[in-house]
């Protein structure tokens, strides 16, 4: 309820940006600890996933005039498809393999869409800027709210869609994957079958967040929707605040966001690597004090999840 | 006596390395049959060829008179082969009850699920008491119980364990080894690993003995055991 009155008290732009960055970056990582988290494949590459929701409603925006929220779901379609034909055999691989394969897979996405002249290549994609304000066109430029509203939406849905799990039949298989493959295999489970719903569901999620950041900046750039540091700053929100549980990811943004923001609104361009430097102490106090992440200082771990 | 599973000429590498060279095993339905070794005789990696855990180079397995040996395990479970594994390996971040329940994972299983847990908890009544606690909580022998559980929530016509009294207390062996002839009794096939021979095969009928990766010796058990084939094996000279 509060967040939904958030607007309606704090009116100025930037207190709201804050809050969408942190329902972006929350959507982000719930969705991330879809596949990490409950499923145990620690994937380093879900840029690739946003970066394609991005470039696919932006393209179809300047290109063809389909309105944003269309290419919102063929983006979704597409990070789906590309979730499974790259999936296949990465999945292949375990452990720390798997982590460092779907690292290259990122690197390689990243410098194919530098090179691709035809959807703008490094120049990237400007986004028409749109008078006045409509929602067919997902453009709101006389008030933040709009964004505010669209990004709480996107969160709860990867909210909704991970306590779903949670509960699910297939939650289970997700974790009884994570907690022993080999033991998973003997019992029946679809081991391969199961890793690949896990990380459709969480390309899925992340390419609406990607849309949605495409729609709200107007200009998206190889360098900003494909990079490996945003693949790496999900996970991270995830693991500080607890990887494994349904909040877990929503309060690590909730303290990594304001920390972004914030030193870039103090330090400007020059106190870029700052709020890096910061990340990293607080991930090396987590990981002495409480390695289940902030959650855990509520007695919430990775575990049974809600079927107790 | 109808096989009920069956391997022939098994040649199984662990990435460039052979374990199994034309490893062969089979067992009737209705028997409880032992897998015996010394430790490296390769009896984890038949076990794991068998279930689908591992892929043999050559050879074939049958199952009820069908070759099943490019099946991967999921499929294998629901035709009614299940694998209890060495060491438990419960998931140790789920409950007991979760636990049993992913046993069931396979279609055909689910339909009854309700009625098999009932049944575990009848042989295993542990599982009841425990239901809630997380698996890693437990003691050895409790672990073992609720992997045996889970292992027959998928009802099958074969359980295989792999060393099911590894390092667990006499009197939980002697609860174990009543409790797997009870399940027997019931119309499960049952094939084991146990390093222990002459309680291995008081317990099996039969036993097949590998060494350094072959199957060098079979027999009903009241021949193995005054074998002196299988002295030479188990204590040398």
């Amino acid at each position: 309820m509060g967040a939904l009155a958030f607007p309606a008290v704090f009116t100025l732009p930037f207190p709201r940006h804050v809050m969408i960055m942190i329902f972006l970056y929350g959507a982000l990582a719930t969705a991330w600890n879809i596949i990490a988290g409950y499923c145990g494949q620690i994937a380093l590459g879900q840029a690739v996933f946003f970066g394609i929701g991005a470039y696919t409603s932006s393209l179809l925006y300047t290109r063809v005039g389909l309105t944003p929220w269309a290419g919102m779901i063929g983006g979704v379609i597409l990070a789906v498809l590309v979730s499974q034909v790259v999936g296949y055999p990465v999945f292949r691989l375990r452990g720390h393999y798997f982590a460092i394969a779907t690292i290259a897979v990122g690197e390689i996405v990243q410098a194919l869409i530098i090179n691709w002249d035809a959807i703008g290549g490094g120049r990237g994609v400007f986004l028409p800027i749109k008078r006045p304000d409509s929602f067919l066109n997902f453009q709101f430029h006389t008030s933040k709210a709009y964004y505010y509203y669209i990004a709480l939406g996107l969160l709860l849905l990867a909210l909704g869609i991970t306590r779903w799990i949670e509960g699910s039949r297939r939650g289970y298989y997700f974790r009884a994957i994570r907690e022993d493959q080999d033991a998973a295999a003997a019992l029946g489970v679809n081991v391969a079958r199961e890793k690949l719903r896990a990380l459709a569901i969480s390309a899925g999620l992340t390419a609406m967040g990607g849309s949605f950041w495409a729609q709200y900046l107007l200009f998206i750039d190889p360098e900003s929707v494909f990079p490996l540091s945003l693949s790496i700053l999900i996970c991270l929100v995830a693991v500080l605040g607890g990887v494994g549980t349904l909040w877990g990811p929503l309060l690590g943004a909730a303290v990594l966001v304001p920390l972004q923001e914030g030193t870039r609104v103090m330090l400007g361009g020059t106190g870029k690597a700052i709020d890096l430097l910061i990340y990293g102490a607080l991930i090396i106090v987590i990981s002495v004090a409480q390695p289940g992440g902030l959650m855990g200082l509520f007695g919430v771990s990775r575990g049974a999840g809600s079927a107790r | 006596m109808t096989r009920l599973l069956e391997a022939r000429g098994l040649d199984v590498l662990l990435g460039d390395y052979q374990v199994l060279w034309e490893a062969r095993c089979a067992v009737a339905a209705g028997e409880i049959v032992a897998l015996l070794g010394p430790n490296g005789a390769g009896k984890s990696t038949l076990m794991n060829s068998l279930s689908g855990l591992l892929r043999p180079r050559a050879g074939d397995v049958l199952f009820d008179g069908h070759a099943i040996t490019g099946l991967p395990a999921h499929r294998r479970v629901s035709q009614g082969i299940s694998h209890v594994l060495e060491r438990r390996r419960l998931f140790p971040y789920l409950t007991v009850r979760q636990n049993v329940w992913l046993g069931a994972y396979a279609r055909e299983a689910r339909a009854d699920r309700e009625t098999q847990y009932q049944k575990m908890i009848e042989l295993f009544p542990i599982i009841s008491a425990r239901a809630n606690q997380l698996a890693h909580t437990l003691s050895g022998g409790e672990q073992q119980m609720v992997a045996l559980a889970r292992g027959l929530m998928s009802r099958p016509r074969l359980l295989m364990i792999d060393e099911p009294f590894l390092g667990l207390a006499p009197l939980i062996v002697e609860q174990l080894v009543e409790v797997i002839r009870r399940v027997n009794q019931d119309g499960v096939t049952i094939l084991f690993i146990e390093q222990n021979v002459e309680r291995a095969l008081s317990i099996a009928s039969r036993g097949y003995i590998l060494e350094s990766g072959r199957t060098i010796l079979d027999g009903p058990s009241s021949e193995l055991l005054h074998s002196a084939e299988v002295r030479r094996i188990f204590l040398g000279g």
